[in-house]
């Protein structure tokens, strides 16, 4: 076990299970971050308002982090351009293929117990473990 | 304009929990996906704690008829599991595992100011853009790119 935060990961996972559940009880709807960016890129009637607000609403919680919590920004990993458009193309086409992400999928869709949720967070863990194996264990030494 | 105050909180309340936990630094997040290396469990913690806030919440919405400022609850319906949630999945956490970012940290730490994250958020973007299209011409033209689909 290596670098382990339990508490800050625990008070985290907390705050975006309340985030979610708020958009749940009051709006009725899922916190899907790869969904919502999607729609203010292909913008439907009615559907944008929310979408935008809660998107500003990252943005804002995105400063208040860098105003009081800086070391939210220690990447400690950054990747080449190169490969961060690679990682980004395939993050963003993934996403609507598969219809979620780490938020959808992961975290509203696995407490549903949605089937559909289950397997694409099982086969985005795996998928992510396999390339992290690939460029730390197998000479991916251009990646770092 | 109250749900648009409160999609905002939402979302603010939501990345201040991605920053504290974690998930904005892809140290963190590729030290989760390094099973066979020296593996960081706090993602893990991470998604367990949301889970269980968010399965409450979702059994507390079961009793009720309508959400508390909507007229109606949208929730996901389809179970069947198809080829393009695996592709899709498959393709998005390669991209996770190569770069430490998913969709919710990278839009939050565009407010970091760093230009990689920009980039990234950028190709990530026109990804999207790029599955509208295609989705758009295969629905225009089901009979010349997709002819199985109709089956």
């Amino acid at each position: 076990m290596h670098n382990f935060t339990p508490v800050s990961a625990v008070l985290g996972g907390v705050l975006i299970g309340l985030g979610a559940a708020a958009m749940l009880l009051f709006e009725g709807r899922i916190a899907g971050i790869s969904g919502i960016v999607a729609g203010l890129l292909k913008p439907e009637k009615g559907e944008t308002g929310w979408k935008a607000a809660f998107v500003l609403g990252l943005l804002a919680g995105g400063l208040l982090l860098r105003a009081a919590l800086p070391g939210s920004y220690d990447f400690g990993i950054i990747r080449p351009y190169g490969v961060l458009v690679a990682a980004g193309l395939l993050v963003g086409f993934g996403t609507r293929l598969a219809n979620g992400c780490t938020s959808g999928h992961g975290v509203c869709g696995i407490s549903r117990f949605s089937p559909r949720s289950i397997m694409a967070t099982l086969v985005f863990i795996a998928s992510g473990a396999f390339v992290v194996y690939l460029v730390n264990h197998l000479g991916g030494a251009a990646l770092r | 304009m109250k749900s648009l105050a409160i999609s905002f909180l939402s979302g603010l309340v939501f990345a201040l929990g991605l920053g504290i936990s974690g998930m904005t630094r892809p140290v963190k997040v590729i030290g989760f996906l390094d099973f066979f290396g020296q593996w960081d469990a706090s993602l893990a913690l991470v998604m367990i704690a949301a889970v269980a806030v968010y399965f409450a919440a979702w059994r507390i919405s079961a009793r009720m008829g309508a959400p508390l400022d909507a007229r109606e609850f949208r929730i996901p319906s389809r179970n069947d599991i198809d080829p393009r949630l695996i592709g899709g999945a498959a393709m998005f956490g390669a991209g996770w595992g190569l770069a430490g970012f998913c969709p919710g940290p990278a839009i939050t730490s565009l407010a970091s100011g760093a230009p990689a994250v920009a980039v990234f958020v950028a190709a990530m973007a026109a990804g999207m853009r790029l599955h509208q299209l295609l989705a758009t011409r295969r629905a225009q033209a089901p009979s010349v790119l997709s002819p199985a689909a109709d089956a």
